[in-house]
Formats: C-alpha cells, structure tokens, sequence
C-alpha cells in the first residue's frame, strides 16, 4: 500500500505539487487523472524518488521510503512505467526482461555465470513474453520493434521487476486504437495483489479499469473518491472532462 | 603579494580570452571542440611570422591574425563543424582530436618545434611601481585589451540584435529557428568570433604562456576548466573562472613549486565534485 | 554492436573461438616477431580495459592512461626496490591500479559527458604532473631505467622478446576469457542496460553509481594489468605511459577495433599496430599528422560506416 502525506514539490517560484495526501490501498485499481499541466508526471516522479519533495513524505507498506533512492524503491516493490518509453535499445526484448528478473531475484550482481543459462530467469521471461504477446520478437534488437510492441516490452519490463505497486504512466499513450486492447487485456491480467496508480486520458480504460480515482488540478488534489462518484461529479466534469462529455 | 594578484588577474584574462569561444561554442551548438587550442596556436604563430618574416609591427599583428584566425575558423565551421553537431559526444571527442593532432604535425613539419620568441616593442617592455606592487607593462597591456574586449562582448551580447538572436540560439536552437531566426548564421559568425578571439588570445599570449606546436595539447586542459567550471550559459561564469584558475595557478606555482600545475588541476576536480554543472552556473544544469 | 544471436549468446561463437586459438597460435607462428607481439597484446588488454568502461557502460574517458601509467610505474618500482619477482609485481600493479581506479570512480558518477571527459583528463594529468615532480622515484622526464625483471616461473626473459611476448599473450588471453564471462553475466547485462538507459536501469531496480564503480575499477585494473606487463617486459617506465597520446591512441584502437562486443581491442591494436608501421616507414616523424587525418575522415564518413563501403553504395 502507497501512502504520501503533505506531499509538496516547489520549482523556484512555482509550487509543482501542492500538499498532496493519497492513498493506494492493497490491490487497489486506482487511477489518477488531470488536466495536462496537472502535475500527475511529476507527482509519479516525486512518488519514485527521481525528484526530491520540498515537504511531505512517502511511505510504503507502512515504511518510509522518502529519503531512500529510486533503485532502492524498486527494490521494495514500488514500479513505474513510463510515459515515453524508456527502453534499452540495443538489448533484445529477451536480454531486458531477464535482466529485470534476474534483478527481482536478487541475482543482479552476479558476475560469473551466464545470465541466459539462468532457468529460472528465462522460465520467468517465456512467461511475460507470452503474456505481451513479444514470442515473436524476443531476439530482435529493441531499438528495431515497432511501437505497439515498445509499448508492450515498456510494461512487461515493469512487470518483470515483481511490483507491489505498479504506477502505469499513460501506458496507451501513442498506441492505435486497433492495438490497444492488447494493453487493456495485459492490465487485466495483472495480479489482484498488486496496487494499481493508474495515469490516463483516455477515459474508456480510466472507467474500465478503475475502481477509485484521484483527481489532480493545478498540482493539488481536487476530488477523491469511487469511479463512479467522480464521473457523475459536476465539478470535475466541468474543469476536466467538458460541459456535456457523452462518457460515464 | 599584490604582484602576484595582477599577475594572477592578467594570466586569468588571456585565459578567458582564449577560452570564451570554446564556451560559448560549447553552449551554442552542444560541441565538444577540443580543437580550440590549435585555433590558438594559430594566432601566435600568425604573428610571430609575421613579425619575423614581414617586419609587421606587434600592434598590427593583433587584428590580422584574429581576422585571419577567425576566416579559418567559419571556413571550417561551414565545411567540417557543421557535419558534427549531430554526432555523439564521442564522435565530436575524436574528431577534434584529430584535428588537433593535425594541427600539431602541421606545423611541427612546416615552422619546426622550436620555442617561438615573440619580440615586444620597447614600450610594452619593462616594468614600473605603483605603491610597491610591479606592474609588467605587457601584463597591463593584456589586462587592458582583454577587459575591452569582454566589454565588447557583454554589450554585443546584451545590446545587439546578433546577440538577442545568439542567446535565443543557445536557449533552444528549435524555437529559435521557427522564429525565423537564422541558426545557421548565428553558427557560423559565433565559431568565427570565438576562434577568433582564440586566435588573439594565442597572438597576446604568445610571449607569456611560449609558443610551440605542442601548445594546443599543453592548454588544452586549461580552456576545458574554464568552460566546466564556469558553465556555458553566460560569459561571466567563464570569466569568473578564468581568473580563479590564473590566480591559483600563479600563486600556487609561486608559493609551491615544486607541485605546480598540480594544484589547478585538483581544485578543478574538487569544484567539478561539488558542483558538476560548473561553479557558476545558475541554472540545474544542462 | 553486433545484433544479438539467437539461442545463448554466451556461448563461443565460431568466429569467436577462432579469434582465441589464433591469437594462442600467434606465438608459436611468428617466432621472429616476438616483440611486435608483445605490444600488440599489451595494446590490446588496455584497449580491452577501456572498451569495458567505455562500450559497455558508455563512460567516455580521455585519461585511461592514468591507470595505465599507475600500472606501469608501481610495476616498475616494485621490481626495482621491492622484488624482481614478475608475477608478483604484475598482481601488486593491478592492485594499485584498481585503488586508483575506485578512488577515481567517484568523480564519474555525476555530471554531463564534458565533466567526465575533464575529470579524466585532470586525473591523468594530475599523476603526469606528480611523475613529472617526483623525479627522485620516478626518474622525471628521463624515466625509470634499469628495472631487471627476475625469471617467470622460472624461465628468464630472453632478449628476443619470446618469453615476454608469451607472458603477455596469456594475460591477454586470461583477461579476455575472464571478460567475456563477465560481459555475459547479469553483472553484465546491467551494465549494457545503464549504458543504453541510465534512467530505466534504475527504474528496475539496478544500483546504478555501484555498477559504474565496479566497472570503473575492474578496467583501470585491467589498464594497469597492461601498464605493468609494458614496463616489466621493456625494464623501462617513463612519463609517456601517462601521456595524453596513450589515452588518445587507445581511444582510436577500439575506435578502429569496434565498441561493445569484447573483441574490438585486439581487431584494433593489430590494425592499428599495422597502420603505425606503415605510416611510420612513411613518414616517421609526422605520422600523427596521418592518424588525425584518418580521425578526421573516420568521423566524417560514419564510424561504422568505413567498415562496410558496401553501405557506401545505398
């Protein structure tokens, strides 16, 4: 369970983050949604250690992980995927995804055996490659895959690390419309235990997904609550979603 | 004691000099010029050439070789630079090198590796007191010149539409050009001024630093601490950094000799712990 | 670097293997060119050495030399006032190296590509400086003579170079076994990882500033390991192990051999070797000014580019 309290990040003259207090309850699907500008990416970033908070603190499972740095985070089950896909480009899909396994495994630091003689490891890669459907390109470079399946890898490398939390940045971002069941169905199938943040425009897989939303605006939270309360709130309908949205 | 300060101040300037093309160069087009030096050493062998085979007075000397410097350096931008600025850091590291490395041989076959001996006229020789602290007058001179010189660049830069459209470039050459701004331009007159005034740096400091052909590997160092720890987003940061390195160099060759250049190159380390962006540097960084 | 393979890419490839066994066989094939040999391998480990910081975890560095030189003198000094014992000095340089190399480390964990590029060249700088001053141990400009080697496993170093060149072929060839397993270990991976994505690496949960120290210390280790071996096997250590030239010239190896696949150090230091001589018959005195050229041009046209000309002709 994800827990901030006051959480406050200040660039210079402008308050990025505005005295923050969320809750991501045990294998919630949660979602955190905003205007562009909101702050919900720097929010994440705050939440994962890249940027420092001017106040507040983050706690994890009940342990306060505020000081401690992002590679430390991760090493307690905290995940992130990214908005722009931040991947290892001359790694193939295989090498990446055992790389993250062998990591959750604790086995990263071992220097003399190989790591894809690791069974293991590559019993863990079969499976995340099946499940996002990267069979097909598991040994062709990163850098040489198309989108749909960056976006794919971008998640199963998450999924890889064994996450407690996992905060999905925009994970549809970028992606047709035709391929982009295959990250909903992938969503679906994560495991029930895992705490879910969730940061999306789009609304259909904010209504398919989510059970509680967070609202962000101007770097404050503005609304909290069940999905289906927020969608029917006036208020955020009018500073979000548009006088007569057709959704929810 | 004091001596030792204008003579710290004087060595800082020359630096500064020498190295502010290589820092705004650096800012501007993201280049990692290790090169600057030979742009230099071109300079001081221009003038000593000159005032050795053409009988050219020093004084005239000075603008041609920053004319002829600065002529070299846009021809190249145009032909060679403009090819790099694309490439990975590593490609940009190499490819100066082996200009440098050119340069080197160039003139080693061409003039010779001896030390060049630069003749000052009679008034620029010599030295006078003012309340016990020796003032060299070819010190004095440099000072001089590199303070209006800085001047001229801090107003160029702050009062000039060249420099209005320079710091809009180095800010973000993107929005830059889609305000209609020539980049490409901006470019190439900036590595010509910035060569340039290496190229003068090298002519003034031909007498006080020697001239040879290994000059551009021997200082390469010195212009590279300027631009690191004074930063590339102003030219004060350079400035500011060219004097502390002079007046640690001087002082510290003075009261340690025995340890020398040793001491620059540890307080840059140090400072570059501290802060690596660079000491001077407003901004987090580039 | 080379697209990966399918199957296990940690096992030998055939090309691989055949690398290896020529470069065993070169010893008992040019007996009369012993002392080349003895360069090249040494050229190649310290090319090796920075291949692994540089092509394998994208640290760009201007002064490897420094831990080559370190290797090179404390080698020296060590047979010459400690004992003549080969191996010996050999593991005790590699260790000075390493220290010096972990020391260092923190310097190139912040900041951009230019700081980095500094604070190695100041380091490298700084021991010139030092070497330079300290003449009363280390000979000054005129160098460290008269350093006797004793015998190796007890077969003394003859002067045609064979017992150094056989010397320096296996640690050249332990190095890469060595190497080659460590690239393809998790240990390894993370690094390919950090040097394709620094952040991402961390976001998966890689300590990030603990991989780059090991790195960094295991290839100035590798670094003085050839610095020692140069020095042992000449019984001479001057200031120009830690001249900007050496860092320079192991740049333009790896540059000629190939980044990031492990074997770019030894294609490198015979091309290299091999230009050397060609120039230098050539031209001796200004052969540097043909290596910048080729720099220059190398640069221009593409790195990987002037390896394939059929690529020329898309």
């Amino acid at each position: 369970m994800l827990k901030t309290t006051n959480l406050s990040k200040r660039f210079g003259g402008l308050e990025a983050i505005d005295d923050v207090s969320l809750t991501v309850e045990r294998g919630a699907r949660h979602a955190l949604i905003g205007p562009n500008g909101a702050g919900k990416t720097t929010l994440v970033n705050l939440l994962t250690g890249v940027l420092d908070p001017t106040a507040g603190t983050v706690h994890l499972d009940g342990h306060d992980i505020t000081r401690l740095a992002p590679h430390q985070r991760v090493q307690r089950g905290l995940v992130r995927t990214f908005q722009i896909n931040q991947l290892f480009a001359t790694l193939t899909p295989l090498a990446a995804l055992s790389i993250a396994a062998a990591r959750a495994l604790g086995r990263s630091a071992r220097w003399w055996r190989p790591l894809d003689r690791d069974r293991e490891v590559a019993a863990e890669c079969e499976r995340l490659l099946a499940q996002f459907k990267l069979g097909d390109v598991k040994h062709r470079r990163t850098a040489e895959l198309p989108y749909g399946k960056r976006r794919l890898l971008e998640i199963a490398l998450a999924i890889a690390c064994k996450p407690r939390v996992l905060l999905l940045d925009e994970p549809a971002a970028g992606v047709p419309a035709g391929e982009r069941h295959e990250i909903f169905d992938s969503l679906a199938r994560l495991p029930p235990d895992v705490s879910v943040l969730l940061i999306e425009h789009d609304m259909d897989l904010v209504f398919n997904f989510a059970s509680c939303v967070t609202v962000l605006v101007d770097g404050a939270v503005y609304a909290d609550g069940g999905v289906r309360a927020i969608a029917a709130d006036e208020r955020v309908k009018a500073v979000y979603l548009g006088q007569g949205a057709a959704h929810a | 004691m004091l001596t030792l300060l204008f003579d710290g101040i004087a060595y800082g300037m020359l630096l500064f000099v020498l190295a502010v093309g290589l820092a705004v160069t650096l800012g501007l087009m993201n280049f990692i010029n290790l090169a600057h030096g030979a742009f230099a050493m071109a300079g001081g062998y221009i003038t000593v050439l000159l005032m050795d085979r053409a009988g050219v007075p020093f004084l005239a000397t000075l603008p041609i070789a920053f004319a002829l410097v600065a002529a070299a350096g846009a021809l190249l931008e145009r032909t060679l630079y403009r090819r790099m600025y694309a490439k990975p850091h590593l490609d940009q590291v190499l490819f100066s090198i082996g200009l440098v490395f050119m340069a080197v041989a160039a003139v080693d076959w061409s003039i010779g590796s001896q030390q060049q001996i630069v003749k000052l006229p009679a008034f620029l020789t010599g030295r006078f007191e003012i309340a016990e602290v020796g003032i060299g007058r070819y010190r004095l001179f440099i000072v001089a010149v590199c303070a209006l010189l800085t001047l001229a660049l801090q107003l160029v830069l702050s009062r000039t539409r060249f420099g209005s459209r320079l710091r809009a470039a180095v800010d973000d050459p993107r929005v830059a050009s889609g305000l209609g701004i020539d980049v490409n331009r901006v470019f190439l007159v900036t590595f010509a001024v910035g060569s340039g005034l290496a190229g003068l740096g090298g002519a003034l400091g031909a007498e006080v630093l020697g001239l040879d052909p290994t000059f551009p590997l021997k200082f390469m160092i010195y212009f590279l601490i300027v631009v690191a720890v004074g930063g590339t987003t102003s030219i004060t940061g350079p400035l500011l950094a060219a004097l502390l390195l002079g007046i640690a160099d001087v002082t510290g060759k003075y009261f340690v000799p025995k340890l020398g250049a040793f001491i620059v190159y540890a307080l840059m380390i140090a400072i570059l712990l501290w802060r690596p962006q660079g000491l001077f540097v407003r901004r987090a960084g580039r | 670097m080379k697209a990966s393979e399918p199957g296990q890419p940690s096992r030998w490839k055939p090309w691989e293997l055949a690398l290896f066994a020529a470069l065993a066989a070169s010893w008992f094939a040019l007996p009369t060119h012993a002392l080349l040999a003895n360069e090249v391998a040494i050229l190649a480990l310290f090319a090796l050495s920075l291949d692994l910081i540089l092509g394998y975890a994208g640290i760009v560095s201007l002064g490897h030399a420094a831990f080559f030189g370190a290797g090179a003198y404390a080698a020296a000094l060590f047979a010459k006032h400690v004992m003549p014992e080969p191996l010996v000095g050999l593991a005790v340089a590699t260790l000075v190296a390493a220290l010096l190399g972990l020391l260092s480390s923190a310097l190139i964990l912040r900041g951009s590509d230019l700081t980095r590029l500094m604070v190695t060249l100041g380091v490298a700088s700084i021991l010139y400086e030092l070497a330079n001053r300290l003449d009363h141990w280390t000979g000054g400009a005129d160098g460290l003579q008269g350093v006797v080697m004793g015998p190796l496993l007890g077969i003394d170093f003859d002067l045609q170079g064979r017992v150094a060149a056989a010397y320096s072929l296996c640690a050249l060839l332990l190095a890469l076994w060595l190497c080659r397993r460590l690239v393809h270990s998790p240990f390894g991976v993370s690094l390919q990882a950090l040097r394709d994505n620094r952040l991402r690496a961390s976001a998966i949960g890689l300590p990030v500033n603990r991989l780059l120290v090991a790195v960094y210390t295991l290839g100035a280790a590798l670094a003085g390991m050839a610095g020692a071996l140069l020095a042992q096997t000449t019984g001479f250590a001057s200031l120009d192990v830690l001249d900007f030239h050496r860092s320079a010239d192991v740049l333009l190896v790896l540059v000629i051999g190939g980044t990031g696949y492990l074997w770019g150090g030894v294609v490198g230091a015979i091309g290299f070797k091999l230009m050397q001589d060609l120039l230098s018959s050539w031209t001796p005195q200004y052969w540097t000014f043909w290596i910048g050229l080729f720099l220059v041009v190398l640069v221009l046209v593409g790195r990987d580019r002037l390896f394939r000309p059929w690529v020329w002709l898309r």
